[in-house]
């Protein structure tokens, strides 16, 4: 096992941002491999910048390396411009810590935080030295893995990928090396690759596509079952119980060149039971489980000093949901005017007033703008999705933003969302405007942006049947907006492109016969599908063309109740039967309360894995009314019929 | 109290840019605990300010910051030693402070007051046509010496000859004195050259590319430039060129 350094050195020069390869940063350990010890190549399939600040990554990477029978390194995609040097002069991938050869590590895991990632996953494996294809590997190659909350529905991967994980990997990845090691003390023999992966799949969260079949009826799926018989026939996702018991990143990296996320980021908890129907994070990641404020206040405290950053960035799924916000923000941030004292980001703000307190507590002199999202344009479509923000609320928000000296409001919305009609698209105009018009109450200068997103369905939510909107219905929908923009003074729209959206909706849901179309995708040269500079749907839509495979079927057709889908054997611990009432409660316009402050429903997490929520409020924080003490009473009326399938049409 | 600091930056830190270092003292003065005045405004900054852009890539034995203390800090002249202390066991590895001085009020600015920087280059020979020992010797035998150069979006045909104010190869004297781990592995015919500063200035990699072949589609200097280091900042005083933290005339010696 040698460096690559001598041979990557003379090409850093002649690339852009050579510094994304050179590790070094604060918080990087000096990798002690050695004889015995499981060798982690922790791997993000997109640039450095993205890649580095992932805090799943960061925590596996210093669990691991706290073991004695572990090591850990890291390694991100590179930039087109290095791998066509490195491809020239067969330089493999390599980890960005020791600069090592990809395939000197034992497990290669991947952090797959979105689908369009997939193809770069295979450009990475291809790029290590090691076969694309599973079946192909040999005992000497590395055991190819995946997590992350893409990792969900990984069937589009499975031909691909030896093992994914679902659900948290605190103490997975614990097991994983034992099994491995016990591997390598075996000496990995011909043949010992089955072995091997079988014992994986012993570990609860460990799933191994390869030992499971899959068989069609038609384009559908008849049946999936396992191959041996001792794989079990449903792998639950892996949860820890208490985040109180794992303070990591204890030693945040950080890194010597400009990321995206630049400042220190300290999770304050983890799950989130607003029940959002479209959120697959929410939906996979209950119950909420909040870190002790002590806790948060140490790793606030030891992260900034260790970093010398001044910037911490308390993440969660709804930050100002934590019990003890309030508390933790006054404490470190004793006076925001003061030179010097950190300065407090909170990523994903709730939808009132109260909120709107917090970040103007942290934000000292700056104003720079707020972002909320109500998601959907009106009640009707709110309740719909369950994202329960009345307009009073919004308003609230947005008069107290104006009035704390804030002049620019952005108001993320989704389009495409099941039964929307014009009427809610135009309600997302209508409610622009409305907060234009509080905003010029306060100042002159008051302005809106709207950003809009195609809406993309996922698995193990209840939206997992809904038939996405093709491209054509997408572009008439935030047509519409920018049309009804153009007439009102204050208000801005901008928008995602709808071809992307489709290309994803096909990777989310799609079952392993997509495999062969990422595949398609890959060798034709579509890397790195999240920039728009590179991505290209005539590819996608040329490789299912090729494969003989609907985009229709995958993409904008309504699930069936009694369909096996594709991630069937894979549960969140969401019951069947839940995810299929919240869905048929969605249709009917029924919103669903927050169960960290109501009883519960059973959704089956916390009953089916021994868990509870981890809150230290018994009330809903003061100010907020989304999802607790609505007037739900109003739905349930009309019973909804989904109309028919828009077609996908050309990009 | 305003400090000038000198600083080196070698290895793998190299690749980072200018921007990534002026990050790396903003956290590096925060971890060691010093504290800096801040300017005033909605976004307060810290009180810094930078020499010459080090080109990404480059490495230099010396690089020069000034840093303005908080006043109510109450650092005195004999607590600079530990200062340097603390930002070197902060800095990044691969950057550590070599030099520490108060910095009078009425100095000039470094952007304004350096001239000139002194740099070794490891050039690769090119294949085929003269070697990068007669490049240098037509170099100094000629008045002018052009070199195709971009501004505004616009080519324009430079005579570059006047800003190289030395060129000639290193001395085995000159290269034993430099870092043991800095050559490393790296080759080429090594040179040391005076560029100037002043005006457009003269970049390293331009150097290059007059010193090898020129070629169709054009040459990517870094295909030559193996490895390039600083080793001297030049500011004026009474129409002599004297190091900018030691004072001494150029021409006592160009060593580091």
């Amino acid at each position: 096992m040698t460096s690559l350094w001598s041979r990557l050195e003379p090409l850093l020069a002649r690339v852009r941002k050579p510094a994304r390869y050179i590790g070094c940063e604060d918080g990087a350990i000096v990798p002690q491999h050695g004889h015995g010890k499981v060798a982690w190549l922790l791997a993000y399939p997109d640039v450095y910048e993205v890649g580095l600040p992932n805090q799943g990554l960061q925590i596996l990477y210093e669990i691991l390396n706290e073991r004695p029978d572990a090591v850990a390194e890291r390694t991100y995609a590179p930039w087109v411009d290095l791998e066509a040097l490195m491809r020239e002069r067969g330089i493999p991938l390599f980890s960005v810590d020791s600069h090592r050869a990809a395939e000197d590590f034992d497990i290669l895991a991947f952090n797959l935080s979105s689908e369009l990632v997939f193809t770069n996953l295979l450009n990475m494996v291809d790029l290590a030295g090691v076969p694309v294809r599973a079946e192909l590997r040999s005992p000497t190659d590395p055991i190819v893995m995946i997590g992350g909350h893409a990792a969900f529905n990984p069937e589009p991967m499975a031909d691909f990928i030896d093992v994914a994980v679902l659900g948290e990997g605190e103490e997975v990845i614990g097991e994983i090396t034992e099994v491995v090691r016990e591997w390598k003390a075996s000496g990995r023999t011909e043949g010992s690759r089955l072995a091997v992966l079988k014992a994986l799949a012993q570990i609860p969260g460990v799933y191994v596509p390869s030992l499971y079949g899959v068989e069609y009826d038609g384009d559908h799926i008849r049946e999936i079952k396992p191959l041996y018989a001792s794989v079990p026939e449903r792998v639950m996702k892996r949860t820890v119980s208490d985040l109180g018991d794992w303070d990591y990143p204890r030693n945040p990296l950080a890194p010597l060149t400009e990321v995206v996320h630049d400042r220190l980021a300290v999770e304050v908890f983890r799950g989130c039971t607003r029940g959002c129907r479209f959120c697959q994070a929410g939906m996979i990641t209950r119950p909420v489980r909040e870190r002790p404020a002590e806790q948060v206040r140490s790793m606030i405290v030891d992260g900034l000093q260790r970093t010398g950053y001044n910037e911490v960035s308390l993440t969660s799924l709804s930050t100002a949901d934590f019990s003890g916000i309030e508390s933790v923000i006054s404490s470190i941030v004793p006076d925001p005017t003061a030179c010097g004292a950190p300065t407090v980001s909170l990523p994903s703000l709730r939808v009132d007033a109260f909120t709107v307190g917090l970040a103007a507590k942290v934000a000292g002199g700056r104003r720079s703008g707020l972002t909320f999202a109500p998601e959907a344009g009106t009640w009707r479509l709110r309740t719909v999705i369950n994202k329960l923000i009345t307009e009073e609320d919004l308003y609230g928000a947005v008069e107290s933003a104006f009035a704390s000296g804030w002049s620019r409001a952005k108001l993320y919305f989704l389009t495409g969302l099941p039964t929307e009609t014009d009427i809610d698209t135009q309600g997302i105009i209508d409610l622009a405007a409305g907060c234009v018009a509080v905003g010029k109450r306060h100042t002159g200068r008051a302005n809106v942006t709207v950003s809009i997103g195609g809406f993309v369905p996922k698995s193990h939510t209840p939206f997992q049947w809904f038939g996405q909107n093709g491209v054509p219905e997408l572009r008439r929908k935030i047509g519409l907006v920018r049309d009804a923009a153009t007439k009102t003074k204050g208000v801005n729209v901008k928008w995602h492109d709808p071809a992307a959206s489709l290309a994803e909706g096909l990777a989310s849901r799609g079952d392993r016969r997509i495999g062969a179309v990422i595949e398609r995708v890959w060798r034709d040269g579509g890397v790195f599908q999240e920039w728009s500079e590179y991505f290209n749907l005539d590819r996608w839509l040329d490789a299912m063309a090729a494969e003989g495979l609907s985009p229709d079927f995958y993409i904008t057709r309504h699930r069936e109740e009694k369909e096996i889908l594709p991630w069937h054997h894979l549960s969140a611990g969401l019951h069947q039967d839940f995810l299929w009432q919240d869905w048929r409660a969605s249709l009917n316009e029924f919103g669903l309360e927050d169960c960290r402050w109501t009883p519960c429903y059973d959704c089956g997490v916390c009953t089916g894995d021994g868990l509870e929520h981890i809150v230290a409020s018994p009330i809903p924080p003061a100010g907020g009314s989304q999802g607790t003490g609505q007037d739900l009473s109003r739905g349930g009326i009309t019973p909804v019929t989904l109309r028919s399938k828009s077609s996908v049409g050309a990009p | 109290m305003k400090i000038r600091v000198s600083y080196s930056k070698l290895g793998k830190i190299r690749f980072t840019g200018h921007r990534d270092v002026a990050h790396m003292w903003e956290r590096s003065l925060r971890k060691a605990g010093i504290a800096v005045a801040m300017s005033v405004g909605f976004t307060p900054r810290p009180k810094m300010a930078f020499g010459l852009a080090l080109p990404t890539g480059a490495e230099s034995l010396i690089e020069l910051i000034d840093i303005t203390l908080d006043p109510a800090s109450g650092v005195t002249a004999d607590q600079l030693d530990s200062i340097a202390d603390r930002l070197s066991t902060s800095l990044p590895v691969g950057m550590s402070v070599t030099g520490i001085r108060e910095c009078a009020g009425t100095e000039v600015s470094l952007q304004e007051g350096v001239v000139a920087t002194t740099w070794i280059m490891l050039v690769a020979e090119p294949d085929g046509g003269p070697g990068i020992a007669s490049a240098v010797e037509r170099v100094n035998s000629s008045t002018e010496v052009l070199l195709t150069r971009e501004r505004k979006g616009e080519k324009h045909l430079d005579n570059i000859r006047p800003g190289i104010l030395e060129l000639r190869s290193a001395d085995a004297e000159l290269m034993s004195s430099l870092p043991a781990d800095w050559i490393g592995e790296s080759v080429g015919h090594a040179i040391v050259a005076v560029l100037t500063t002043s005006g457009r200035g003269i970049r390293p990699t331009e150097l290059v590319e007059v010193l090898v072949p020129a070629s169709d589609p054009p040459i990517n200097p870094w295909d030559h430039l193996n490895r390039v280091l600083r080793i001297n900042q030049w500011i004026e005083r009474d129409g002599e060129r004297v190091d900018v933290l030691t004072g001494r005339p150029a021409h006592t010696s160009v060593s580091a």
